[in-house]
């Protein structure tokens, strides 16, 4: 649906990206995460023909963003981060203006626009200027002018910043709901957001695509090894020399000192090795007493803080 | 064609929305009101001298409400419509540019010709409007004298054209820049150097005095005003609007190959 060839754009002798390339299939959610100034931004405007790129080639829907800019804007809705919005029109008269715009037909405007301002959750503000209104309704009316034309490709800009945690879960629930029938570009820098919920992760940074993977193969791939945390009742250096003797085991550690003698331990495991059923057995034979045990899996930030300094591809 | 109808009346309906056009409207006709109370009491003061003592009368040849109140007016309506429309169209690229809500409209599947007619058609209407608003006068000297018709007509027509200019120049001024004062001065300051370019013709050789006189606006509104639609100016005033839609065009374009 969206490919995107050697995509490279210089602000002067500045880089805003370079060499990016990437496809996105159809009705697939994808997350752009970066740092601010990696080029996330820039990336939108050259797929919504708002700004020419200096060299490479990005396709939408099969049209070009330069050569067929018409065609590829009937066919995308999209969110700027910094939502901008006519103040001076009421949510209603704006949402219709915009749907006239965008081609929908004059008969269905009235429909659409009533049936998009429900959808977003916009009847409570139906009478008032969208310069009076909070920032997460401002939200909605920007979701919902990128939404009135039912476009295919959708291309949202940090779609939940400056909002309340209601008002994230809200707004991510609507998104995930488009998936599946549209195509999502999804920019962020809060890394919760892109596993709950995009399919596939770009990650970027300083213009440069540093990795492309779902979000459980980022973190599984990044992963040395898996790791294991335990909380145990016991002596501390008895647990840490009988846990060693498991098969599978490749390192222990003494993470911190709780209270009530219930200490924190990281197991490291060995690459694909597998000792969940054999640790409690060592506990319990033992007479100490297990609070808890859990895999340690590899957040997000983990991966794009790794990813960000190092400059890994995977 | 659509597109161009519906940013028309958006743009329309802002001006109201956001009370520029009761500001602009109001004051304009304040201002043309109170000129034209000027000029229209000087006349008859004039006239009630020269009924009264004959030696007044023989100064004048006649004592024309055409040529002392009609034709005036319609210089003095040129010049407050040379401070009021920066004042419309400075918003009309620079408000957009500013909020970012250019980075949407621009987004749509809108031609760039049809985002500059219709924000251009919106500060028409305005001033169409504006220009309407005057009529009274007219009733006015029509109750109490007999102008001229031909010369009214015309006196409109050359100063809906003349404000049209002003417009086509104000908006292409707006689309250079995201600071609204920055496009009032430009526009005014051009405005007022096109205006004014007439009067140092007279220090000018012959060949560069004509030029200027005829880059200038004032003469080709006299003309108007004299009851006489001169198809130079017209065609003056035609391709000094195309000549700044076409600059509009250009610069806006300019950003998509802009690095």
């Amino acid at each position: 649906m969206i490919e995107v060839e050697n995509l490279t754009k210089k602000y002067g002798s500045a880089r805003g990206i370079d060499d990016v390339t990437f496809t996105v299939e159809k009705g697939e959610v994808l997350g752009f995460l970066g740092p601010n100034g990696a080029g996330k931004t820039t990336t939108m405007r050259i797929l919504t023909c708002f700004i020419p790129a200096t060299s490479g080639k990005a396709r939408v829907a099969g049209y070009d963003v330069f050569e067929d800019a018409l065609d590829v804007r009937k066919r995308i809705g999209y969110l700027p981060e910094s939502v901008p919005l006519y103040t001076d029109m009421l949510v209603p008269v704006y949402l219709e203006f915009v749907a006239g715009l965008k081609g929908v037909d004059r008969r269905d405007i009235k429909n659409r626009v009533a049936k998009i301002m429900d959808d977003c959750g916009l009847n409570a503000v139906s009478k008032k200027y969208i310069g009076e209104l909070s920032k997460g309704y401002r939200q909605r009316t920007g979701l919902a002018q990128a939404l009135i034309n039912d476009p295919e490709v959708l291309i949202l800009d940090e779609p939940t910043i400056g909002l309340d945690p209601k008002q994230i879960i809200d707004i991510r629930g609507l998104i995930k709901n488009l998936g599946g029938r549209r195509t999502v570009i999804l920019s962020t820098h809060i890394l919760p957001e892109v596993s709950m919920t995009c399919q596939r992760v770009i990650i970027i940074n300083e213009g440069r695509l540093v990795a492309v993977d779902t979000p459980q193969n980022l973190t599984y791939q990044l992963q040395r090894s898996q790791q294991i945390l335990i909380r145990v009742k016991g002596p501390e250096k008895e647990i840490i020399s009988e846990l060693s003797k498991i098969n599978g085991v490749s390192r222990i550690t003494a993470k911190e000192n709780g209270v009530n003698g219930i200490n924190a331990y990281l197991v490291e495991l060995k690459k694909d090795m597998d000792v969940g059923n054999d640790i409690p057995p060592v506990i319990v034979r033992k007479n100490w007493s297990l609070y808890e045990m859990r895999p340690v899996g590899m957040s997000l930030e983990d991966i794009f803080i790794k990813l960000v300094t190092e400059e890994r591809i995977h | 064609m659509r597109n161009f109808f519906l940013i028309f009346l958006k743009e329309f309906r802002t001006y109201f929305n956001s009370s520029i056009a009761f500001v602009v409207i109001t004051i304009f006709l304040v201002l043309s009101g109170y000129f034209f109370y000027n000029i229209f009491a000087t006349f008859s003061t004039l006239s009630f001298q020269a009924m009264t003592n004959p030696l007044v009368a023989q100064q004048f040849k006649e004592l024309s409400i055409t040529e002392m109140v009609v034709r005036p007016f319609f210089g003095n309506l040129s010049v407050f419509m040379l401070i009021m429309l920066p004042m419309l169209t400075m918003r009309i690229f620079s408000e957009e540019k500013k909020s970012g809500t250019i980075e949407l409209l621009l987004t749509y599947p809108v031609r760039d010709s049809e985002v500059i007619l219709g924000k251009f058609a919106g500060c028409l209407g305005i001033f169409t409007v504006m220009l309407i608003l005057t009529l009274p006068c007219f009733a006015l000297v029509l109750v109490f004298g007999e102008p001229e018709m031909g010369v009214i007509v015309s006196g409109y027509f050359g100063l809906f054209l003349m404000g049209t200019a002003f417009i086509s120049l104000g908006v292409f001024a707006s689309s250079l820049t995201e600071n609204q004062i920055v496009a009032a001065v430009v526009s005014f300051g051009f405005l007022l150097i096109f205006f004014m370019m007439g009067f140092s013709a007279g220090f000018a050789s012959e060949r560069i005095g004509n030029i200027l006189k005829h880059l200038s606006f004032m003469p080709h509104l006299s003309n108007f005003a004299k009851g006489v639609i001169d198809t130079e100016d017209v065609v003056y005033y035609l391709l000094f609007i195309f000549f700044c839609i076409f600059l509009n065009m250009r610069s806006l374009e300019s950003k998509r190959w802009r690095g």
